[in-house]
């Protein structure tokens, strides 16, 4: 067959055979069996939808208009008013500086940490898989059983052990807090993916002279690309969401945006403004849904194709 | 100068030893080829000669010098892997100057070594590209390239071909032998494969079980097997065992248990109760068979026989096998046989005439 030494021409063939595969099956009448899943995953993704396409219209109408109760109605003036004023100038407790403080505040926090978790977990990874030191299996335990506590249970000592530190309700104090809690995770992650790469990688980088660090920053770190949007992913979403750790370490001065768009729900002077609250909601979690979109298409590149054989 | 001497080198993985005082003199110039079946510990040799794990015992020498618990960087080593190892966020230029650029030549020595082994192993219109762009033979090629560069007297090769399919692996194999020709560097081979051991090297180490059982020339150890694991590892089809009793030499002493191993190519075959048309010339009859089988090869046919209950092989010129089925007189060229012992399975150094096959 013509078709199949070309590469190209074959794929093509293939799509149009796909093609006409589906337009056989949408004539074929839809089974009871199908109907029922088409039903069942319509209702779900309702489910979840609906509370999003409430806060969004809600968010782009005036007060006046969510007085009247129509919850699922479209606005009849669309204003930006809210978004504004919750970025702006909406009131956490005493000062009314909008969300842009908490934004800075956990943008602040979000990036130190993450850099520092990731770095250590690869840096952990990278020795637990390929220099395996004396003791690093039972290491390598203690990490996992530290993956599986709940952070609660830490809470206290950690309080007494960064306020005799110092750092207690400081900057670096909650950064140290987020990278000790991203350890375990990040470096299972990397001791994983470094599982994965042929030790005859290693040895070879050993033969020609690379050193511990060498062999991380020059060959592993390199191809470590698509575990680390991973890293990336798990911490910033991980981070920026968390709630406790914030309120409990950051300090007032440091809050983080999750905790000031509490404060501004609660803040109830008088009337309570839902369309600010749903704006401000809205702009907290845009930053994970922006990491989520940007970096979807890095999951499912191979970086070590071409490494090994095939 | 660069001499390769393992003294009792023992290697433990776990709890497991997989080396136990191992003896090995490598010599200037030569070509070792370790070979064995999987698990024997050939390939655990070779990464300790490399440094890449640690032994517990004994000492490596190499060039002279005692590199038992040196770097792998400092003992003057270049290895190729089976997988092939490249580094695979490097262009084949910078995969091959790596070792250079960590050792922190000058630049202009590094382009000029680069562009030299580039191009004795024509490698030249390859350099800008990812191992990803590159084909088996390619990436092999350039793993070999990225040992030469490091200029080693000792070179290590770690099932350099399995990966490879049999016509390219039989190119590859022809210019390794070019190679170690023209660099004249101390060369060690590890493989699963007979006949890649059989051309390349100039002296074939047999191990099994974390020993090596014969070491010699492939001629040697094609001829004279020292035991019957290396009679019958070597040779395809492997080599015939005939069960009998041997004269243990000294008058009166009792007929031991042996076995009479004969090569396939030194079985000759010949129509009932006349003189043998093959190599054996006019060798006495060793028994009448019935041809079993008969696998055609190209070159040779393989006519698998049944003597006196015993399966045998014999290996003859195409179009001269006998049919299936038919009655032929064995003769044996008992000058190229070899004889062992049946308990300790080592060989014995009796002419094969002492030997008495079993009677059926």
């Amino acid at each position: 067959m013509t078709a199949a030494v070309d590469s190209r021409g074959l794929g093509r063939e293939s799509l149009a055979e796909r093609r006409s595969v589906r337009r056989r099956r949408a004539g074929r009448a839809p089974t009871p069996a199908r109907i029922g899943l088409y039903a069942f995953l319509l209702t779900a993704a309702a489910l979840f939808l609906l509370p999003l396409y409430v806060m969004g219209v809600t968010s782009v109408k005036p007060m006046e208009e969510i007085r009247l109760g129509n919850l699922f109605a479209l606005p009849v003036r669309v204003t930006l008013e809210p978004w504004a004023q919750a970025w702006l100038s909406a009131c956490t407790g005493l000062q009314c500086e909008g969300l842009r403080v908490g934004f800075a505040n956990s943008v602040a926090i979000v990036v130190p940490s993450t850099a520092l978790s990731i770095a250590l977990g690869a840096l952990n990874g990278y020795a637990l898989s390929f220099w395996r030191p004396r003791g690093a299996q039972a290491l390598y335990a203690v990490l996992l059983t530290g993956a599986f506590i709940p952070y609660q249970v830490m809470m206290f000592p950690l309080v007494r052990a960064l306020a005799a530190l110092g750092v207690f309700g400081s900057l670096p104090g909650i950064v140290l807090v987020h990278t000790l809690f991203g350890m375990p995770v990040m470096t299972l992650l990397f001791r994983n993916y470094y599982a994965g790469v042929p030790r005859e990688l290693f040895m070879a980088a050993r033969i020609d002279g690379g050193g511990f660090w060498r062999i991380f920053v020059q060959l592993m770190l390199p191809l470590s690309l698509p575990v680390a949007v991973v890293a990336v992913i798990m911490q910033v979403t991980g981070i920026w969401n968390d709630f406790v750790l914030g309120l409990v370490f950051a300090g007032s001065d440091h809050l983080p945006m999750t905790v000031q768009l509490n404060n501004i729900i609660n803040t109830t002077t008088g009337e309570r403004l839902y369309n600010v609250n749903m704006a401000a909601t809205l702009l907290t979690s845009l930053v994970p849904l922006a990491v989520y979109l940007a970096s979807g298409r890095w999951f499912v590149r191979g970086i070590a194709a071409g490494a090994v054989k095939g | 100068m660069s001499a390769v001497n393992i003294q009792q080198l023992g290697v433990r993985m776990g709890a497991t030893r997989v080396i136990e005082r191992l003896d090995l003199n490598v010599l200037e110039g030569e070509f070792l080829v370790l070979l064995g079946p999987s698990g024997c510990g050939k390939s655990t040799l070779l990464h300790a000669i490399a440094g890449l794990i640690d032994s517990d015992a004994g000492s490596v020498h190499i060039g002279g010098r005692d590199v038992t618990w040196a770097d792998p960087k400092d003992r003057g080593i270049g290895m190729v892997f089976q997988s092939y190892a490249l580094y695979p966020t490097m262009s084949v230029e910078r995969n091959m100057s790596f070792g250079l650029r960590v050792a922190g030549l000058p630049r202009r020595e590094i382009a000029q070594r680069v562009a030299r082994t580039a191009r004795l192993l024509q490698l030249e219109a390859l350099l800008a590209r990812k191992p990803a762009q590159l084909s088996g033979g390619q990436r092999q090629r350039v793993a070999i390239g990225r040992a030469l560069v490091r200029e080693a007297r000792v070179f290590l090769f770690d099932e350099p071909l399995s990966n490879l399919d049999a016509q390219l692996r039989t190119e590859l194999r022809r210019e390794l032998k070019t190679l170690h020709r023209e660099l004249g560097a101390t060369m060690i081979y590890v493989t699963h494969d007979q006949v890649e051991a059989m051309t390349l090297a100039t002296r074939v180490a047999v191990m099994r079980g974390g020993r090596i059982q014969q070491i010699g020339t492939p001629g040697e150890v094609y001829a004279r097997p020292a035991n019957l694991f290396v009679a019958g590892f070597l040779g395809a089809p492997g080599m015939n065992f005939i069960a009998g009793t041997v004269d243990a030499g000294a008058p009166g002493a009792a007929a031991r248990p042996a076995l009479l191993g004969v090569r396939p190519e030194h079985v000759a075959l010949g129509a009932p109760g006349t003189a043998p048309d093959g190599p054996a010339g006019t060798a006495p009859a060793h028994g009448r068979a019935t041809v079993t089988l008969v696998e055609t090869l190209g070159a040779h046919e393989i006519a698998w026989l049944a003597l006196r209950g015993q399966r045998l092989a014999a290996l003859l010129p195409a179009g001269s096998a006998p049919p299936a089925g038919a009655t032929v007189d064995v003769h044996l060229d008992l000058e190229r046989a070899s004889l062992f012992d049946a308990g300790t399975e080592l060989r014995l150094e009796l002419p094969a005439a002492a030997f008495r096959p079993d009677p059926s």
